[in-house]
């Protein structure tokens, strides 16, 4: 017989994505003991940069300068996107806890108050976003008022290429140049993790400084692609910058990226200092609700059987990335709980016939219809489970690749799901006990 | 000599002329095997299939495969087949197959349903009935780049992305056909003394420039692709021809097909999602692991028939080729060769070019029937499993893989490069894509594109946009592909590209919004 333990908490969140690190950080902030299980795989495809609202209405591809203006508008014409059940207050509130809690664990973020930036990607194009890891503020900048510029890329490192972003981009910046330059003490094939660790090293900073020194010329910010350390990007930043004498900065690279597992490092750091108890890499074999809306959960892994028994949970299992839902030719199913998802009528209605349509995809808008306290619910509109929550990319109404919305949005509703979780608790407590 | 169309038969025949001291200009709207050569089965018959519909078309492949099989074995894996019967199928139609099989001269050999479980566990064990045949798969990509190549040898020119747009006729001749670069708009025109037409379902287009009308029927026949290989053998049901009824190995992955849809236009044309499920639920009833294995592509071709007799049945309609020589139309010098099948193609292209020496007083006979096709370096690359064995051979640690699925470095990107432009080509995506395993294995292109295409600017061969251009037309095309197979491990992967083009990179957005 296989060991067993029982845990029993107050909250449980499911999943180990952007929303599920931001739930267990938002009820561990409010003193809820929390157990997160889940699969941290999917936020190292993050591109690490906070979408907060980019566009809407996609059919029309229209861009917003204000994502708050952007939100505003989604929340007057989708009443059923999750956006349109917080307030404009609340998600900023969100948002600024979540970013104090990466910048305690080293991992500073920037942005504009009421205004959204713009990063150049690896392909030349413009992603316009919200919030910035410190390390590619300057390249913002850069690109906002088109100062000279190098960027720099490595022989060796595949998918970044710094001449690519330059020919894109050469009419609407003219000032950029490029150079290709040898990563210092490497040769062959490079991976963007090995060389952020090189930097860790200030050895290897001062000769990639010395590599770079000399092809500066003109240049008023100096980019390199994301490999500014994994732990102390803050700290390589800074060595290299005063080294070079003007600003520097990072350009995304491609998912899965550093700047990803920037992300799921920090989060790691986080949460079980303040209290989380995290058990990544387990799976779900069993959920249970018993007759009071509690919840008993079966974990297994080689050593022993996990029995969480969990006063309320929260469902931020992610959508068919993170296999918070799943498809056979048929349906769409959520996986944990076998919930009911609002999805198109058959599968010939899941796609468009071109896969860049503006429309988007019906299927990226199907997933949890939820009220406004972020509970689930039943085709009859009703909770599906008294103590259940959900947040993140599988509420349905929001095609968050196409409104770019994803991480804005799983933090948000994290917030949103973990205070209505909090407000029920506190009310049913002040509620006299009947029977 | 000018052809007009480069699949299988126009390569072919460029080939042909070129052994018998004829050189040719061969040009293509698109790229090579852009239409039914490049969307079919890669099943070399036997011949077994036709048997019962088409005994002539039969013989023939009986013939065409034993010769391609001793002439190009490079193109071909001898993988042997199977016709099976299960549970239900008309019983008739089997006892009566070996002795059709024998008056058309095709071997068959029957054998015992325990032992063809044996040979393919894959197989329903409510087989009835089971005889070998002499199937192979041929990989038509690498068979046309060959002959492309080896009538470059002979001094022959392939242009694609030339498109036939007017013919200037006088005499009764075709004097002057006007091309222009589909890429570049360029107009050019070159004067021939023959013209042929082998632009296989748009034969009826190219006659129509010369006034002349060809009534086509296009069948649409649509093929799934599995992520791995499911048998070692081609499967055929034994039955009348239907869907979902082959399975043809294809190196690493296994083809399953196909249908046949009579469609009116040619100008959107790809595999439907009620076509796949039909092929799947079809292709369960012979191979039940069918119904849950991974898809990773579909794709639709276009059978090439000549309305000779009317039917409502398509698979009725002769799957024997059609030579047409258009004096009897009043245009002397122009020929039309269309319809048959890719296991004749050589075949087709020796009676065409046959046609085309007698009218040019030629009496040199045709010798792709005794030469043996030779192999190039431009056609190893679409061999699955060559790029990586030569890369771990090389152990060149600089020799950077830029396809992970099917793990192509960079120096296959180099020669495959070379040979495009050996071939007036240009060297996008699209273009090496069609001559390599790039893009085909489970991420469909979501990766590899991008890392190839950051390869292409850093060779200067992409300037501004084209590179996004490029990368989005790849994508699209994949897609097409991709879409009806969209449940399970290949919904995931979609939406982790979709994440990746559209959530980072934003490539459905207006870059100057």
């Amino acid at each position: 017989m296989p060991q067993s333990e029982t845990i029993h908490c107050q909250l449980l969140v499911i999943g180990a994505g952007m929303a599920g690190m931001a739930a267990a950080l938002f009820a561990a902030n409010r003193n809820i003991s929390t157990v997160q299980v889940g699969i941290p795989g999917e936020i190292l495809y993050a591109s690490g940069l906070i979408d907060l609202l980019g566009v809407h209405p996609i059919e029309k591809r229209r861009q917003w300068r204000n994502p708050w203006s952007a939100i505003a508008a989604v929340s007057r014409s989708l009443p059923n996107h999750p956006y349109a059940r917080i307030s404009e207050k609340a998600i900023r509130r969100a948002l600024d806890e979540c970013l104090t809690a990466l910048k305690s664990a080293g991992l500073p973020y920037r942005h504009y108050k009421d205004r959204n930036a713009d990063v150049v990607t690896p392909a030349g194009s413009i992603k316009r976003t919200y919030a910035v890891p410190d390390s590619m503020w300057n390249g913002v900048t850069a690109w906002r008022h088109k100062r000279p510029c190098l960027i720099v890329d490595f022989d060796g490192l595949k998918g970044f290429s710094a001449r690519q972003i330059q020919s894109v981009l050469r009419d609407k910046w003219p000032a950029l140049r490029t150079a290709r330059v040898v990563f210092p003490n490497q040769h062959a094939e490079l991976y963007p993790e090995r060389l952020a660790q090189a930097l860790e090293l200030p050895a290897i900073r001062n000769r990639l400084v010395a590599t770079v020194l000399p092809l500066l010329k003109d240049a008023k910010a100096l980019g390199f692609p994301a490999i500014f350390g994994i732990y102390q990007t803050m700290e390589v930043m800074a060595g290299l910058q005063k080294n070079i004498g003007i600003p520097v900065f990072e350009v995304p690279t491609l998912p899965p990226a550093i700047a990803g597992l920037r992300l799921k490092n920090a989060f790691e750091q986080i949460l079980p200092t303040l209290g989380v108890r995290t058990l990544y890499h387990r799976i779900l074999t069993r959920a249970k609700a018993s007759k009071k809306g509690h919840f008993s959960f079966k974990l297994a892994d080689n050593q022993k059987v996990l029995v969480i028994e969990a006063q309320a949970a929260i469902l931020a299992t992610g959508r068919f990335i993170g296999q918070g839902l799943a498809a056979d030719r048929n349906r769409i199913h959520e996986t944990v709980f076998d919930l009911p998802v609002s999805q198109p009528e058959d599968r010939t209605q899941w796609h468009r016939e071109s896969l860049l349509d503006p429309a988007g995809h019906d299927i990226n808008k199907a997933g949890l219809e939820v009220d406004d306290n972020f509970q689930p619910l039943t085709t009859a509109g009703r909770p599906a489970h008294k103590n259940l929550y959900a947040a993140g990319s599988i509420l349905s109404h929001a095609d968050w690749i196409r409104m770019k919305c994803g991480s804005g949005l799983a933090i948000a509703t994290a917030h949103a799901a973990v205070n209505a979780y909090l407000e029920n608790r506190n009310q049913r407590r002040r509620e006299p006990l009947t029977g | 000599m000018l052809i007009i169309g480069a699949g299988v038969t126009g390569s072919g025949l460029a080939r042909d002329l070129s052994l018998r001291g004829i050189q040719s200009i061969l040009v293509e709207r698109r790229d090579f095997n852009a239409g039914a050569s490049g969307g079919n089965h890669g099943l070399l018959h036997s011949g077994a299939r036709y048997v019962v519909s088409d005994p002539q078309a039969a013989k023939e492949c009986r013939k065409e495969g034993a010769l391609l099989k001793r002439l190009a074995p490079h193109c071909i894996e001898k993988s042997g087949g199977l016709f099976v019967a299960v549970e239900g199928d008309d019983e008739n139609y089997a006892a009566d197959f070996p002795h059709l099989c024998a008056k058309c001269g095709i071997q068959t050999e029957v054998v015992d349903v325990r032992e063809a479980l044996a040979l393919e566990p894959v197989l329903t064990p409510r087989l009835i009935a089971a005889y070998k045949v002499a199937d192979a798969a041929i990989d038509p990509f690498k068979l046309s780049i060959e002959n492309i190549a080896d009538a470059q040898q002979h001094g022959s020119t392939f242009l694609p992305h030339s498109l036939a747009v007017r013919f200037d006729i006088r005499n009764r001749k075709i004097e002057t056909v006007h091309l222009m670069d589909t890429l570049s708009g360029r107009k050019s025109d070159i004067t021939a003394d023959q013209v042929v037409n082998t632009a296989g379902p748009w034969a009826g287009k190219v006659a129509g420039l010369a006034g002349i009308r060809l009534e086509m029927i296009y069948s649409k026949g649509s093929l799934l692709v599995t992520q791995s290989r499911i048998a070692t053998r081609v499967i055929n049901r034994l039955r009348h021809p239907a869907d979902g009824d082959i399975l043809v190995p294809g190196g690493t992955v296994s083809v399953l097909g196909t249908t046949s849809v009579r469609i009116e236009s040619l100008d959107r044309y790809r595999p439907t999602i009620e076509e796949v499920d039909r092929i799947i639920s079809e292709g369960a009833a012979m191979i039940p692991v069918l119904d849950k294995t991974c898809y990773i592509r579909a794709y639709a071709g276009i059978r090439p028939l000549v309305n000779i007799q009317s039917s409502d049945n398509d698979r009725g309609v002769s799957r024997g080729y059609a030579l047409i020589d258009h004096a009897t139309d009043g245009v002397e010098n122009f020929t039309t060769i269309t319809g048959g099948k890719l296991t004749t193609f050589r075949l087709m292209a020796e009676k065409t070019a046959d046609l085309i020496c007698d009218r040019l007083g030629v009496s040199r006979p045709c010798r792709t029937k005794t030469d043996p096709l030779p192999e190039t370096t431009a056609g190893r690359w679409t061999v699955p499993g060559l790029a990586p064995r030569v890369w771990f051979k090389n152990r060149d640690s600089k020799d950077i893989i830029l396809c992970e699925c099917e793990m192509i470095p960079k120096s296959v990107l180099d020669s495959i490069i070379d040979s495009i432009r050996e071939q007036h080509g240009h060297p996008s995506l699209t273009a090496i894509g069609l001559r390599s395993r790039l893009g085909k294995g489970p991420c469909q292109g979501a990766f590899c594109s991008t890392l190839v295409t950051a390869y292409l600017y850093d060779q200067g061969m992409l300037q501004a946009t084209e590179g996004i251009d490029e990368l989005k037309t790849f994508l699209e095309a994949r897609w097409r592909g991709q879409k009806p197979l969209m449940w399970g491990a290949p919904l995931i992967r979609a939406e982790l590209q979709e994440a990746m083009q559209c959530g980072v990179l934003g490539l459905e957005l207006d870059p100057d919004a």
